[in-house]
């Protein structure tokens, strides 16, 4: 089966897990799902040619569901949907469907599926190798050609979680 | 409270021989990225997740008694700030910033591709030592009691 | 092009999620399901037919390969991702410490 098959599949098991997500009652039974989702994008980035993404997004999503267990799952059942009124599904729709037929006027204009435009990267593909030294040309992209992009993004991690220790912190630092 | 010992003995057992391959596999990946997927983010990830396997086997007050989190931080603080002066040292020599000052020796072995494994180690370092501070400190909560 | 609106459509589960969900965490959950959406969106665009991954190999030469530049930027979305979630996991610990309910309209209405 062509990889196309493989993909229509997966991205529809997805979207169905996700909805599965969003309206289960069971806080750690959504967690889960969540989990399962990103493995499926995982498989889906694996069938896609990109081994590094699927090495990371694997390695992303355990964390992910360790943090979101460790600080929700054992809550009381409070049940915060108790009463079901159909005017936000209702105004939601109003928000999405335009969205998505916009979305789908825009997306015809996209080359099609298979065919890149390339016109950066295939100076990057034809002399990575030669210009930097390295073999595996995301890792040449990220640290030689883009590393200015890498030292914005090793900030924004920096900050992230130095915002999350300053929030959850339980006892401030001593002096 | 039984909760804060970790785990029963057999996790606490087998624990002591996977959390030393983790560590290891996460430094293949880091070193490696140039040659192989991975690269320092996954890597410093699969660092950060032993440090959490170690926690959550053996209990969080006999894990805080052995690794300090002073250290942890200083781990973090040292990546990004080493970073920065592997590109600065591009900027002082020869005026562009991050510029590749190491040779770039042959392709396919573990020394080439110029100071890109050593930008990769210090990426891990950070990384690895940031989700290890923030399981750290989201480990003081349970969301069934409460202040 | 059906893959690309299927990815969109994945992206809009997850804004429903945002919009809809009075439950903190229901919330987070869409938040997270959005940024699936857009990775998958990006590297769909990349991938370019019967191409190989972008790694170099000494039997291989350098053949048709996949778009490597929306690999690299995903790369890094991923992990900022991962910053993002704690930020917003710890607001929720506290949110929840002071107000003892994830519920927004809950949150909402108590003063302080």
């Amino acid at each position: 089966m062509p990889v196309e098959g493989w993909l229509y599949g997966l991205l529809g098991l997805m979207i169905l897990g996700s909805l599965i997500t969003l309206e289960m009652k069971d806080v750690l039974g959504s967690i889960v799902a969540v989990g399962i989702v990103g493995l499926l994008l995982a498989l889906c980035f694996l069938l896609l040619q990109a081994p590094d993404l699927a090495v990371v997004q694997f390695i992303y999503e355990i964390p992910s569901v360790i943090i979101l267990v460790m600080a929700f799952a054992g809550r009381e059942k409070d049940a915060p949907e108790q009463k079901r009124n159909l005017l936000s599904p209702v105004l939601a729709g109003i928000v999405l469907l335009p969205l998505l037929v916009v979305g789908y006027f825009a997306l015809r204009e996209l080359p099609s599926f298979g065919g890149p435009l390339l016109r950066v990267a295939a100076r990057y593909l034809a002399r990575g190798a030669g210009e930097t030294g390295a073999v595996n040309l995301v890792t040449a992209i990220l640290l030689d050609y883009r590393v200015y992009d890498t030292l914005g993004e090793a900030t924004v991690i920096f900050a992230g979680i130095l915002g999350a220790i300053t929030i959850i912190r339980k006892v401030g630092r001593k002096g | 409270m039984e909760r804060e010992e970790g785990m029963t003995l057999i996790v606490k057992t087998i624990t002591r021989f996977t959390v030393w391959l983790i560590l290891l596999y996460g430094f293949y990946l880091i070193m490696h990225g140039h040659l192989t997927p991975g690269g320092g983010f996954a890597g410093g990830l699969v660092i950060g997740l032993s440090f959490i396997h170690l926690t959550l086997a053996y209990g969080r007050d006999f894990v805080r008694r052995r690794v300090k989190v002073e250290l942890m931080h200083a781990l973090e603080a040292t990546g990004s700030l080493v970073f920065l002066l592997l590109g600065l040292v591009g900027l002082v020599t020869s005026g562009v910033f991050f510029l590749n000052f190491l040779g770039h020796g042959e392709p396919f072995t573990l020394f080439s591709a110029g100071y890109i494994p050593l930008l990769n180690l210090v990426i891990g370092l950070k990384v690895g030592a940031g989700l290890y501070l923030a399981f750290y400190y989201l480990a003081d909560y349970r969301p069934g009691e409460g202040k | 092009m059906g893959l690309y609106f299927m990815s969109f459509i994945l992206f809009a589960v997850g804004l429903y999620g945002v919009l809809v969900k009075k439950d903190l965490v229901k919330i987070i959950i869409g938040l997270t399901i959005m940024g699936y959406g857009v990775n998958l969106f990006l590297i769909l665009i990349g991938y370019r037919r019967e191409g190989l991954y972008p790694i170099l190999e000494k039997g291989r030469a350098a053949a048709a390969m996949v778009d490597p530049l929306p690999q690299a930027m995903v790369l890094t979305a991923i992990v900022v991702e991962l910053a993002v979630l704690a930020l917003l996991v710890s607001l929720a610990v506290r949110l929840y410490e002071k107000y003892r309910t994830h519920d927004i309209t809950k949150i909402r209405r108590l003063k302080g």
